[in-house]
Order: structure tokens, then sequence, then C-alpha cells
């Protein structure tokens, strides 16, 4: 029953997609590619969902520059193979103004030499830093990165006037890339690494791990830099063991399935995550509760599903280039990326964007907050000085 | 020697966990010789669809008995469409057709549920019991209980029981079986619901400690594969001993050597045991009749 009513939507949206193209020449063409399918469909999902809300939204009120926006989307399933495809689809057949997207980092990086070969501004939605490290003309991102995560926690455990920590993590991709920034950034935060440990994408016990961090008489705070359901089992086993050390998680846990997951092991977790987590909690001065709380209710009225902040950075994405083109008055290319470089004090979900010719992603710390997990609620973590 | 003990409960927790995957693979092996590798999508079906129907409201009891029944109705359903109307292909065939539905149950499974990772409550709490400095939840009791009582069944079934008798002959000689008027499509038909409800159950049981998502069962499949190669495919009790060794192997080379090296070692282990005892440790021999 399900599939037919599945096969009939998809029959009636392809029907859809049809007669817009053909009825329509003087749209703006905004590309994405997306991993709507596949292991990074928890990101390109909502990413994709975001993309359509808005872009309707925009269309609603008469477009941008007195043009419409046309959303063209591609689903890469996560292979980076396939982004490449259908970057050079959407460069050489729909020729696209504009790109939002990019779901993970591999996907993104693959993409870069057709966009710079072309020269059209690219908003990635992926997280790893070598995306605008070294710059590249064409290429900004709006996701903090992990190097951000790995100080914000450091200054935290610094504020509780430790020092020594050990890190548990996995072995999949963003673990792997956030547990070396952390290695990388820990000694100018002051913060010395004296023991770590990893486990597998798919392990469902990391006492053992544990277990050593616990023998290791001079830890004083654990990390856990991790993703997936991986931290879940870490902080359940944490408390299994009952080590009463400090334990921090990552922005890559940041949803309440974690709290659902964990369960009431997650007492007292500290992490780093995007204000759009603790919208409604934000003190009434703060510059990011309306845009937020906005973002929030829109995605979830549509949606009927709890907001992520993956999909808030499409809306970044998209809101960045359209802000751009509104300044520029035109949809001219060239003209575009001079104004997606120009933006300052832009406020997105993510944090406020301040860009320049040497920072295409424009987020500092305070784009992150320390959150703790108390009655299985986020609240914040007061910060002094920042 | 705490720390010992906790290696030791970590060893019997992931290994109860195997123990009960690699279980379900033994009835579908016994009657006709084919590993069922959609055997990890029954396990990922019990826990999602107890999960779901609890999350509409059913009684987790009800909701995990549906579930079964679901998986056992997928499982017979994989018989009589997938496996049956490929007659008498041979066995490698058979492996990659439930190869196949494996994959088709997996993308059924992120359009019907979701992509997300889900958990159920545990049935005595989420309270450690603390022994000799070191902790162990009581769920993992309880998959080692479930693992034991199918064990118990399986045996009585196999061993007790005139349909058990029929599957074996089955097993052994599928026309002979035939011949003295065993209907060997209905005994692998029920080969393929009895082990559908065995991968339903473990996936209720373990969901707690492991959590569960559409595509919880491929690497479950996988090490539940391995534990039952290792203890001797078709043999309930080398199912769990396999599964129990490749736990306690995993555990004891996270702690003691290196969490990175840990599926070698245990990898490693099953190689030279395979090495050695070809049938693995509680396997019979195969006879080749002639």
């Amino acid at each position: 029953m399900r599939l037919a009513k599945f096969a009939f939507l998809s029959a009636m949206g392809a029907a859809f997609a049809l007669a817009s193209v053909s009825s329509v020449s003087a749209q703006v063409k905004i590309g994405a590619v997306l991993s709507v399918t596949g292991p990074a469909s928890f990101l390109g999902d909502p990413e994709k969902k975001t993309l359509e809300i808005y872009v309707a939204a925009i269309n609603a009120k008469g477009g941008v520059n007195g043009q419409k926006l046309q959303l063209i989307v591609y689903d890469d399933g996560g292979d980076a193979n396939n982004a490449r495809t259908f970057a050079t689809r959407l460069i050489e057949e729909d020729k696209v103004v504009a790109m939002v997207g990019g779901t993970t980092t591999g996907s993104t990086m693959a993409m870069i030499p057709a966009f710079e070969e072309a020269q059209i501004p690219f908003i990635s939605l992926a997280g790893a830093v070598q995306i605008i490290q070294p710059v590249r003309k064409w290429v900004f991102k709006t996701p903090h990165t992990d190097t951000m995560a790995c100080e914000k926690i450091f200054a935290d455990i610094k504020r509780r006037k430790l020092s020594k920590v050990a890190l548990i993590s996995g072995s999949g991709g963003f673990d792997k890339s956030m547990q070396a920034e952390c290695v990388k950034v820990a000694p100018a935060a002051g913060i010395t690494i004296v023991h770590q440990e990893s486990y597998g994408p798919r392990d469902t016990d990391m006492t053992p791990q544990l277990t050593n961090i616990k023998g290791k008489a001079d830890v004083q705070a654990v990390i856990n830099p991790g993703f997936g359901q991986g931290p879940a089992i870490v902080t359940r086993n944490y408390r299994q063991l009952g080590i009463t050390l400090p334990l921090y998680q990552s922005h890559g846990v940041a949803s309440k399935q974690f709290i659902e997951l964990a369960g009431p092991a997650a007492e007292g977790v500290r992490l780093p995550a995007a204000a759009l987590l603790v919208a409604d909690k934000l003190p009434a001065g703060d510059r990011q509760k309306p845009v937020v709380q906005s973002y929030q209710k829109t995605y979830e009225e549509k949606t009927k599903e709890p907001v992520s902040t993956f999909g808030g950075h499409a809306y970044d994405g998209l809101m960045i280039v359209v802000e751009a083109a509104q300044r520029a008055k035109s949809w001219d290319r060239a003209k575009v990326r001079d104004e997606i470089e120009k933006t300052k004090g832009f406020v997105g979900t993510g944090g406020i964007v301040n860009m320049s010719p040497t920072d295409h992603l424009g987020l500092d710390l305070s784009a992150f907050r320390m959150l703790e997990i108390q009655k299985g609620d986020w609240t914040l973590v007061p910060e002094s000085g920042s | 020697m705490a720390e010992f003990l906790q290696f030791f409960f970590s060893g019997l927790t992931v290994g109860a966990v195997y123990a009960l995957v690699a279980l379900g693979f033994t009835l579908i092996y016994n009657a006709s010789e084919v590993i069922n590798f959609a055997q990890g999508e029954f396990v990922m079906l019990g826990g999602m669809g107890t999960v779901f129907l609890a999350l509409a409201g059913v009684p987790l009891p009800l909701a995990a008995l549906v579930a079964v029944i679901i998986a056992v109705a997928v499982g017979v359903a994989l018989h009589r469409l997938a496996i049956e109307p490929a007659g008498d292909a041979g066995v490698v065939n058979l492996i990659i057709i439930t190869i196949g539905a494996s994959i088709f149950l997996r993308g059924v499974a992120q359009v019907v549920f979701d992509k997300r990772f889900h958990s159920l409550p545990h049935l005595f709490g989420a309270e450690p019991l603390r022994i000799g400095g070191a902790a162990i939840l009581p769920q993992s009791l309880v998959v080692l209980a479930g693992a034991a009582i199918i064990v118990f069944l399986l045996w009585l079934f196999i061993d007790r029981t005139l349909v058990g008798k029929a599957v074996i002959a089955t097993a052994a000689n599928r026309l002979a079986a035939r011949l003295v008027g065993i209907n060997t499509s209905r005994v692998v038909g029920l080969s393929f619901a009895v082990s559908a409800a065995i991968g339903a159950l473990a996936g209720i049981l373990i969901t707690p400690l492991t959590l569960t998502s559409y595509d919880v069962g491929t690497l479950l499949a996988l090490k539940g594969f391995a534990a039952a190669m290792l203890g001797g495919i078709g043999s309930p009790m080398g199912a769990v001993l396999g599964g129990l060794l490749l736990g306690m192997l995993e555990a004891f080379s996270a702690g003691y050597l290196s969490s990175s090296y840990k599926e070698a070692v245990a990898f490693l282990v099953i190689l030279g045991v395979l090495l050695a005892m070809p049938n693995g440790l509680l396997g019979r021999a195969k006879v080749e009749r002639v």
C-alpha cells in the first residue's frame, strides 16, 4: 500500500517537474547535489527539505531581483563519483548561477574543481576544514568545523580548571577527523591528551576501552569525538562503569535522539552545539534567537519532523546566496560571489557570519553554545568571557 | 583483577549478542545447507518492528509478539517468492538470492521505518549489577538466557520431534526424503519461518544493548555468521560457543592490546581454528555419500 502510494507520488512529482521545466524560462537556477539517500541521508534529507521549503517561500514573495528561483536537486547517494557527475550536469545542462550543497566532505571535494573551473559560487554544507583551507575563490561553507568544536570543549575544560583529558573515538570519517583536530589544537589550548582509545563504527560495547581509561589515574575529563550510535553506547557504558569524570560529546550527536538513546546516562554530559538546538532557551537579547525560532517553526510545521542543525546549514547557505544577490542587484555570477565574500553580520542558524577574502566560513567560537544535559533536556552552560 | 572481570563481562555481553544472532543460521542451514544472509534483516525486523509498534501505542509485549509474527511472515514470503521458485538451483545460487533479499529488505525498511537509531527499554532496568569491582547490565544476562532457551528448544525440536527429524532428513538427501513422503519444500519453508522468529526474538532482546536501525543487520549477520562457522555451522551449541568465544576474543584484545586490532585478532583466531578444524569446534564432519 505504502509502496503504491510512494510510486504514485513520485510519478506526480516527475510530472510536475517536467511541467515546470517547460513553462518557465526567466527563472534563476540554483543547483544542489545532496546525499538524500545512502549513509549520509540523515544530513541530506533535512537539507533538501529545507531548500525546497525556503525556495518556495522566496518565490511566493516574488523571488529575488524580480526573478523566481528554480531549485535543481540531485541525489548523490553519498557517493563522491556521482556528485562529480551531477556537478557537471548542473554546470553544462542546467546552467545554474549558484550552488548550495555537497552534503559530505567527500562529495564537496569531488565537486570543487568543476565549480572552480566554471566560476560558479559554491556554498558547501559539509564539515571539514579542508573545504575552505586553503581559501578557494568560488568555494564557501556554512557548517562549523570540528576544530572549532575541539576548541570550544577545551575552553570549557579550562574553565573547570582541568587540563588532562582522555579521548575515545570511533574509526569513522567524522570521528577520525575530529580526533586528529583535537590532538592538533590541544597544546595551544593548554590541554594535555594523556590517553586515547578507539572503537569500531558498529561496536555494541565499549566497556573494555572505558575500563582502560578508568584505570589511568591522571585523567581529569573524557572527550568522545563521535558520530552515530557509538557515542550513545559510550555514554551508557560510562555510567555502567561508574566513571564520575566530566564527559564531553561532540556536535556530531547534538540532537534529541542522542538523549533518547543514551537515556538517564546522558545526565551531566556536555557538548558544543549550534544555537538552533536550544532555540527556546536562548536569552531574550540573543541575536540568533528570532532566526532560529522562525526556522524551527517553519521546518517543523512543513515536515512534521524535529528540526536538525544540518537542515539549518542549508538554510544559511541559501540565504547567504539570496542576500548576496540582493546586494549585488543582479544574478551575475562574479558579482554574487564578490558579495558572498563581503557577507557581514549575517545572522544564520549556525551563528553570526562575517566572511572575508581569507575566511570563507566566517564563524567564530561564539557560534557554538556549550550545552549540558539535565533532566533529559538541554541547558545552556553559562560562559564567562565569551 | 577488576579489569579482567570487566573485560570478561564485556565479552559475555557482546558474545551473547553474537550467539543469539548465530543461532538463527543453524536451522535453515540444517534444512537446506543454505547460509541465509538475510538473517541479519530478521534481527533488524524484530528490533525495528517492536520499536515502531511501541511508538504507535501498542503495549510492549504485544508489539514484540507482532514484530516476531511480521518477521515470520517475511521469512515465509522470502521462501515462497524467492527460494522456492529457484527450484533445484545450487546452494550457491540460493545463497546469492538471500544476499539480494537482504539488500531489498534493508531498502524497504528505510522507506517503511526511518533511517534513525532507536532503542528499547531494558527488561529488568538499566541499573548495572556490580560484582567484584566490575559491572554488567541485567540485559546481558537476559540475552544469555534467551540464547540458552533457544538452544534447548531447538534441541527439543530437532532431536525429539518428527518434524525435526524431517528437517535433518531433508538436509541429508532431499530426493530420499521426498521418496519417504516428506514434503521437503514445506520443511525448508518451516525452517525459514522458525529462523525468522529466532532472528526477530534476538533483535528484540539485544536492542536495549546494541540499539537498532534499518541497517543494523549487515554487521550483526557477519559477526553471527563468523560465530556460527567458528562453533560449527548447523550446531546450536556450536553457535552459542562460537558467539561467546568471538565476544571474549574481541573484548580481551580491545582491553589488553588495542581496540584497533580487536577484529583482526578475532578473525585471525577464527582462521586458525578453521584451518585446524574445518567443521568448526562442534560441527559434524560432512560425509560424502557416493
